[in-house]
């Protein structure tokens, strides 16, 4: 079993620190994961790729994912065809977007399934930021079971403090409820 | 045993440095090696680690001031990468013929110009002339791993010289992966302090860092070769004894399928895991390729190197630096091309440089450079007519 | 050549394990000019003791009597196997004591 994800948001979004969580929820499991970004010089707004890859085996490969199984956009203006070159045949696009999972697939074409979430709105009522990551590993989480909800809450307490653990479950918890699969 | 937790390649490195208990750490933070200089901070601050952290201004006073704490006893760490190693490379040769027992972390990077943070080979091959032992690691675990090592191997009374554990730069120092942490009390079991090497000390003065004269000079220059010569066995005996403590065996090279190969392909750190992921595709599909990966660079392991490709028909070396100008080309090319050619081997090797300044490594690129190397089975050294060919640049 | 050790011999590192050998290199062989204090003209100022590089001028014990009956507590005297003859005493003297002489071996 491998799973290869891609992440596509932009500088300050915290596509990497995504990435990171899912790794660190999938290692506490006891599987053996890796996190790493396309690594760029670090500017706000600026595109930003990062990569999971998840197996139960040791993985060797280093080499950055151009043939995903799943793709996650944090950035609503992002969400198009544009992202998602290289996505597997039935492979799996989790967006953040006000819209719904079938007004995306029109978009996308047939070949995907397609998860929705209004992650922004989420991050908005909770942190009053725009800071989408935790949702979209929440929506991740929701539309693929690769990990569960309890290693991504502990992956959350070990990475942040307490005050912004509470904050971010709170976000993740609404965003598993409210993601939309098609 | 430890616990394996998630974490970076350049944490793996703090966390090994802070095991081996060090009493002494100066850096000076570059990219990719920061986050070893912070967490290491981190730890000194908040009492986890009982250290000096000597704050300089430079790479260059980063080594010297671990030159000054080793001479003095003290079980010493730096990090550095790309212009911050070159601006070491001076103390680096005094660091190996003082005999002094330094560890220190590089995290591959190229160097400049033009300016470029991201991953090759060229920082770490460019110090290859140092007299440091040198290994490379494949990813966070060998990092770490490596680091503890690096003290018992260099702290060993047959050695007494400095150890560089290079990772590749972001693909490896900021990584994400499992690593199964060595604590304190297990990592000075396994690499005790011991000062067995002239150390400055007031009531029994002794002179370090002395002028030699031409009557002098070429002596000590002799014995570190031969000191370098005589760690083989160290390193050996480090490892054997590293897979008894911590259950994880490492070679001075790991083979893959090398016995049937045609092609053997040699390669360095994190490329090494894109090429056995290949490697293991390609013998599905009945492609008779073998792997060497080499882990420790200096002293070379031409021995373990010349039993792996004892059988093959083609060598295919894989360079992530250019020695431009050179009769070799890529670095790593040159050390096996002169193994092969102290022990009569004819057959072809050939080098590909791959992946300079971040440029990515594919599977896609490994492949064609087997198919190249394939098309040459059979042929003599002398009949190839181009040794070298850089592969993933645009023509 | 033969007498010196070989690189198997000697101490790792080039440490230097006896302290204090440096006083048996003579550094005055290199010395092509000497200097030579007038004891009738020194004043006892320091200037020439203070200046030495090496230092290769010691103030010692030694009372002196001049012959216009002034009577020096101590005598300035150079020590001729670490003096490498650079002069600078010579030069700093500031009522010109000292003489740099040609060497004669």
């Amino acid at each position: 079993m491998l799973v290869e994800i891609r992440w596509h948001g932009r500088g300050g979004q915290g596509a990497v620190t995504a990435a990171e969580l899912v790794a660190y929820a999938s290692i506490i499991k006891g599987y053996y994961a890796l996190a790493f970004p396309e690594f760029g010089a670090e500017r706000r707004g600026a595109p930003v790729t990062a990569y999971n890859r998840l197996s139960d085996k040791v993985i060797y490969d280093r080499s950055p994912v151009l043939s995903p199984d799943i793709v996650v956009i944090l950035d609503p203006t992002m969400v198009g065809r544009d992202v998602i070159h290289g996505l597997k045949k039935h492979g799996l696009v989790v967006a953040n977007t006000a819209k719904k999972p079938r007004e995306l697939a029109e978009i996308l074409g047939p070949d995907y399934r397609v998860a929705t979430v209004d992650a922004t709105k989420i991050a908005m009522e909770v942190f009053r930021l725009p800071i989408v990551n935790t949702a979209m590993v929440s929506a991740l989480v929701a539309a693929s079971g690769i990990i569960d909800l309890d290693s991504l809450l502990q992956a959350v307490s070990a990475r942040f403090s307490a005050r912004l653990a509470s904050l971010n479950e709170q976000v993740i918890r609404k965003a598993y409820e409210l993601t939309e699969v098609m | 045993m430890g616990k394996v937790i998630p974490i970076s390649g350049n944490y793996a490195v703090a966390y090994a440095a802070k095991a081996a208990d060090v009493d002494v750490i100066a850096a000076y933070p570059i990219t990719p090696q920061t986050a070893v200089v912070e967490k290491l901070s981190e730890f000194v601050a908040n009492g986890e680690l009982d250290a000096e952290f000597i704050h300089v201004e430079s790479e260059h006073s980063a080594l010297s001031a671990v030159v000054g704490a080793s001479a003095v006893g003290a079980r010493v760490f730096t990090a550095t990468s790309a212009q911050g190693l070159l601006l070491m490379y001076e103390i680096m040769h005094i660091a190996s013929t003082l005999r002094l027992p330094i560890v220190m972390g590089i995290a591959a990077r190229a160097i400049s110009a033009p300016i470029n943070i991201w991953c090759d080979h060229s920082d770490f091959m460019a110090a290859s002339d140092t007299g440091w032992i040198m290994f490379m690691a494949m990813n966070a675990q060998e990092a770490h791993d490596l680091v503890i090592a690096g003290f018992r191997i260099a702290e060993d009374p047959k050695v007494h010289l400095p150890v560089a554990v290079g990772y590749d730069g972001f693909l490896v120092s900021h990584t994400i992966e499992p690593v199964n942490i060595i604590e304190r009390d297990e990592a000075l079991k396994y690499a005790p302090k011991r000062v067995t090497w002239y150390t400055l000390n007031p009531d029994k003065p002794i002179t370090l860092g002395p002028l030699a004269s031409p009557d002098w000079y070429f002596e000590f220059r002799v014995q570190l070769q031969d000191a370098i010569e005589g760690a083989r066995e160290v390193i050996s005996n480090a490892f054997a004894e590293f897979a008894q403590h911590f259950g994880r065996k490492y070679g001075e090279v790991d083979a893959y399928y090398t016995d049937d190969a045609d092609v053997v392909l040699v390669t360095m750190g994190s490329a090494s895991g894109t090429a056995l992921a290949y490697v293991e595709e390609a013998r599905k599909e009945g492609v008779k390729v073998g792997l060497i990966n080499v882990r420790l660079f200096r002293p070379f392991p031409e021995e373990f190197i010349a039993k792996h490709i004892e059988n093959a028909k083609v060598v295919a070396v894989v360079d992530r630096a250019v020695n431009a100008g050179s009769s070799f080309v890529g670095p790593l090319y040159s050390d096996i091309a002169v193994t092969m050619f102290k022990r009569g081997f004819d057959i072809p090797v050939v080098n590909y440089i791959t992946g300079l300044g971040g440029r990515a490594v594919l599977k896609d690129h490994i492949d064609h450079m087997v198919k190249h190397a394939l098309s040459l089975v059979g042929k003599k050294m002398r009949d190839i007519k181009t040794h070298y060919a850089f592969v993933g640049v645009r023509e | 050549m033969g007498a010196l050790p070989g690189w198997r011999e000697l101490p790792r590192g080039a440490a230097i394990l006896e302290p204090g050998s440096s006083v048996r290199y003579k550094t005055s062989s290199w010395r092509v000019l000497k200097p030579v204090i007038d004891q009738e003209r020194c004043i006892r100022c320091r200037i020439c003791w203070t200046y030495c590089p090496e230092p290769a001028i010691h103030e010692i014990d030694k009372p002196y009597t001049a012959k216009s009956g002034r009577t020096y507590r101590v005598t300035y005297e150079i020590d001729y196997d670490y003096c490498k003859g650079c002069g600078i005493c010579a030069e700093e003297c500031p009522v010109k004591a000292i003489t740099m002489v040609e060497e004669v071996r």
